[in-house]
């Protein structure tokens, strides 16, 4: 009976030496055979891996561990699988586009650049991106708090509050590009308006509005109840209340989340290129006239497929993550700045 | 509607107070109504702008293949777009489901607790590159690296037809289309599933614990079936977003209007990439062709959404009560 | 079946924090011993670590030793799967899981085994796990219901019918009546006179009338302040603990005086 509670286990040093082994035996079928490649090779010391441990583990340790080995190998590697590609995206995007990504690139337009030559830059593109986004926040950060505040505040789930809710959860799930086929149907074919930058910020003021709404619906709800009353109880009207305690308490998670949503705006493409014309200029106007943005110029560069605008095109990609990096640390340090001191 | 706390105070207090609340009140109303106004006119806009192309269509809207809708007698329909929408969208929940449920897992139950925040944020940080930045990475470093992959499909199971490839060129085709969308929707079926595993009563792991499970036994004792109306809605919403992608995908496909089961072949086309390279060569009844088609799959990632939301819906009522 | 428990020289820590210091005791075969103690005296921690489910949060480990019948449980080559088979464990708060039924929780245990068992044993199996935590007559009708149906009570010993269900040698309850009311309290009391002629029990309780009702054995723990590891004062047959504690403590508390 004592031996009851001894399972053999394998050793703690099995895995590595395993490791070892498939990798070896991947190169040395590599080299007699033609499967080619670091992936392949990769593919093959995984799969490896995974048959040989099992076998090992199920005649050593027993069906349950070898099963129980085998998903945790598999739930480790799908880990590296989704971690693989992100890697190899930043390091893309850092190593060509630090070829072009210089003050001259920074400071300069298209204008006059021809697509095969080298030089030019992404001023433009920068200005009309932070002009289309800017406004589309101040569209959309007004109508999102207000929205949130009714919804936690006034309707306490009443009918229209829950068909705004749902609403607003449905609408974070529509495709960028119905956004701008919206815009494009409602204002420009129906109310005659140009295809201008503004019309790009009212798409994107459709994709922020339910990012806001949901975030600062969360941070309302997390404002304690007794605060609403004590206020309430010194006689302090309620929309006083709102504005002077509720809001404030809750800034910090507020203005985070409009930073997320201004991020995740930043970055979109499908809605510019339906409701405003790619330009190669510097136009400071977002109301008329063609207007570039960051993710249409990197758009046009890969259209233009040459090797100079692929640089561009890089250079633009890394211009991008750097913008929306700011925003995601500017989200951040409000956070630290606003939370709770305790 | 408002049984708030300011009734019982309005009896007493002045007037000017009284009006404030409403007038505030009000203004909230509205941005809600407005939210709500421009939500249900995304589907009247899209339908009343798409009805012209319908009429002077010759062939079939849903079952022709053909996109030609400026043509004098227009020809036009979304069986290509559909297939190919579906099918990359298909592939890519196939690969990003298993991946991504694994690698919540990993964050909640397998990773040591010290690197576990650190690894969740790093798979968050790919929610936040835009699409635009995974088309170029796809079209330029993904493509080349997989041509291997789908030349390997077809040499060693090409017998099976969508694996097989009759063109000898791996590139531009609906297979890499649908691996990067795997990579898209990755962070938002893994952040989803994260959440719901996180949320496992600790009691229920350690009973499977106690009863002497193995760690995966006990994943698929107490983690699992506690998760799973997690996992599908993650998964739904995963899809919809799949079904929407347009820039990535419009980068990487070579548009072609044809229904082609060999998936690694150059070709395909969806709903959202074809709307983004049509529009601005496309001429009035072609514009108007090409919002019919945008239209169904706002009415398709609608449905898709609705569903995910409703089982979360559910979800939060079960464990409230 | 039962077998015999010594414990020696045991520290159990939380991170860098000891929570118990240096227990040693031993639990006799076919008997109940009780914990008693203080909130934080480290009673359910040294419980947790006689089937090492004291490992599983993150960051916890012991040192000293634990022998069942002998044989060190944390000794090298030792299977933990194999020591929570043998060592079974009732938890504070009923947790059958929410998405079987009855008899699949019953059966939870069994699943884990490698063979496949006939579907006459499996009823077979069910039917003696249940009637072996008094549930057999209220339950045998609803086999297939969801397990959280239950009452509070039920739920409780359809969790001690899932851990007896693949035939352990010890069962750890630990404070299982603490979430449950007074009648279905005498409930779990009378099932663990039956259980104590099968099985070796311990069991940790705040209610020191119900360590006197139960147990032949109590063990007292105490800490000295907070922060400090608790540490077990005195174990002794429950009668002698309770009528003339050796230690001033455990009169002190036993008497109510403090704690």
């Amino acid at each position: 009976m004592s031996t009851q509670l001894r399972g053999s286990i394998l050793p703690k040093w099995f895995a590595a030496a395993l490791a070892m082994l498939s990798i070896g035996a991947a190169l040395l079928i590599e080299n007699t055979t033609n499967v080619s490649g670091i992936g392949g090779t990769t593919a093959l010391a995984v799969v490896l891996y995974l048959v040989l441990q099992t076998a090992w583990s199920f005649t050593v340790e027993g069906r349950r561990h070898a099963v129980d080995r085998l998903f945790a190998t598999l739930i480790y590697s799908s880990f590296v699988a989704a971690a693989l590609p992100l890697a190899t995206l930043i390091w893309q995007v850092v190593h060509k586009g630090i070829a072009q990504f210089n003050a001259n690139f920074l400071s300069h337009s298209m204008r006059s650049v021809s697509p095969s030559k080298p030089g030019g830059g992404i001023y433009h593109a920068l200005l009309g991106t932070l002009e289309q986004v800017g406004i589309a926040t101040l569209i959309a950060v007004p109508i999102g708090i207000l929205t949130a505040i009714y919804l936690v505040e006034y309707s306490r789930g009443g009918r229209l509050g829950k068909w705004i809710s749902f609403f607003v959860d449905v609408m974070t799930g529509v495709p960028s590009i119905v956004a701008g086929l919206f815009i494009y149907t409602a204002f420009i074919l129906t109310f005659g308006m140009e295809r201008s930058g503004f019309a790009a910020s009212l798409s994107l003021t459709i994709l922020m509005m339910p990012v806001i709404v949901r975030a600062t619906e969360e941070m309302l709800k997390i404002v304690p109840a007794d605060l609403r009353e004590a206020s309430l109880a010194l006689g302090i009207p309620q929309w006083k209340t709102i504005l002077r305690i509720v809001l404030p308490t809750a800034i910090g998670g507020i203005i985070t989340g409009v930073m997320l949503s201004v991020a995740r705006v930043a970055g979109e493409t499908a809605p510019l290129l339906l409701t405003t014309f790619l330009s190669q200029s510097i136009n400071s106007n977002p109301f008329a006239g063609p207007q570039a943005a960051i993710p249409t110029f990197i758009w046009d560069q890969i259209s233009s497929a040459t090797p100079a605008s692929l640089d561009r095109a890089w250079a633009g990609a890394l211009t991008l993550i750097l913008l929306i990096m700011i925003f995601y640390g500017t989200a951040k340090l409000i956070a630290r700045y606003y939370a709770p001191k305790a | 509607m408002n049984q708030g706390l300011s009734d019982p105070r309005s009896s007493i207090s002045g007037s000017a107070v009284r009006r404030g609340d409403q007038i505030f009140r009000l203004i909230t109303v509205g941005s809600g109504i407005l939210i709500l106004a421009l939500m249900t006119s995304i589907g009247i806009f899209l339908t009343w702008k798409a009805i012209p192309s319908f009429s002077h269509n010759s062939s079939n809207f849903f079952t022709e293949s053909k996109w030609f809708p400026d043509q004098s007698t227009p020809i036009f329909g979304i069986a290509a777009l559909a297939f190919g929408t579906f099918v990359a969208a298909l592939i890519a929940m196939i690969l990003a489901v298993p991946t991504g449920i694994g690698t919540a897992l990993f964050i909640t139950y397998y990773a040591p607790k010290k690197i576990a925040g650190a690894m969740a944020f790093f798979i968050d940080l790919l929610a936040a590159v835009p699409s635009i930045i995974f088309g170029l990475w796809g079209l330029q470093f993904l493509m080349p690296h997989m041509q291997g992959v789908a030349a390997w499909l077809d040499r060693y199971l090409g017998f099976i037809p969508i694996f097989q490839n009759r063109s000898d060129l791996y590139t531009k085709s609906l297979l890499i289309a649908g691996v990067v969308l795997a990579i898209m929707i990755l962070p938002t079926i893994s952040a989803i599933s994260r959440e719901v595993f996180n949320q496992v009563p600790r009691n229920h792991v350690e009973a499977a614990l106690a009863l002497g499970a193995t760690r995966w036994e006990m994943v698929r004792m107490a983690v699992l079936p506690f998760g799973r109306p997690g996992i599908i809605s993650a998964s739904m919403l995963g899809l919809g977003r799949a079904l929407g992608e347009t820039i990535a995908v419009a980068l990487i496909l070579s548009a072609v209007f044809e229904v082609n089961i060999h998936i690694s072949e150059p070709g395909g086309n969806t709903f959202a990439a074809n709307i983004a390279l049509k529009w601005n060569e496309a001429g009035p009844n072609g514009l108007s062709a090409l919002i019919a088609s945008g239209l169904v799959l706002f009415l398709i990632t609608l449905a898709v959404n609705s569903i995910a939301r409703g089982i979360i819906a559910r979800r939060k009522d079960f464990s409230g009560a | 079946m039962a077998k015999r428990i010594d414990v020696n020289n045991l520290n159990a820590y939380y991170g860098t924090f000891r929570a118990v210091a240096d227990v040693s005791l031993t639990i006799e075969p076919r008997s109940v011993t009780a914990f008693i103690g203080p909130s934080g005296c480290g009673k359910s921690t040294v419980l947790r670590s006689l089937n090492r489910m004291h490992e599983v949060i993150p960051g916890a480990r012991i040192e000293g030793s634990v022998a069942l019948d002998g044989e060190d449980i944390y000794g090298d080559g030792v299977d933990p799967v194999n020591v929570r088979r043998t060592i079974g464990m009732v938890f504070q708060r009923p947790n059958p899981f929410p998405t079987m039924s009855i008899q699949e929780n019953v059966l939870a245990g069994i699943k884990l085994d490698s063979g496949r068992k006939s579907k006459d044993e499996l009823s077979e199996i069910v039917e003696r796990s249940l009637r072996g935590a008094n549930l057999w007559n209220e339950v045998k009708d609803r086999l297939d219901r969801p397990g959280a149906g239950l009452s509070g009570g039920q739920q409780q010993r359809l969790c001690i019918a899932r851990a007896i269900a693949v035939q352990p040698d010890v069962l750890l309850m630990d404070e299982p009546c603490s979430a449950l009311d007074p009648i279905s309290t005498i409930a779990i009391e009378d099932l663990i006179h039956e259980l104590k002629n099968e099985y070796t029990i311990v069991i940790v309780t705040h209610n020191m009338q119900q360590a006197a009702r139960v147990s032949s054995s109590t063990a007292f723990f105490n800490l000295a302040a907070t922060g400090e590891p608790g540490r077990l004062v005195e174990i002794n047959p429950t009668d002698q603990v309770f009528s003339a504690p050796r230690e001033k403590a455990t009169e002190d508390y036993i008497s109510g005086r403090f704690g």
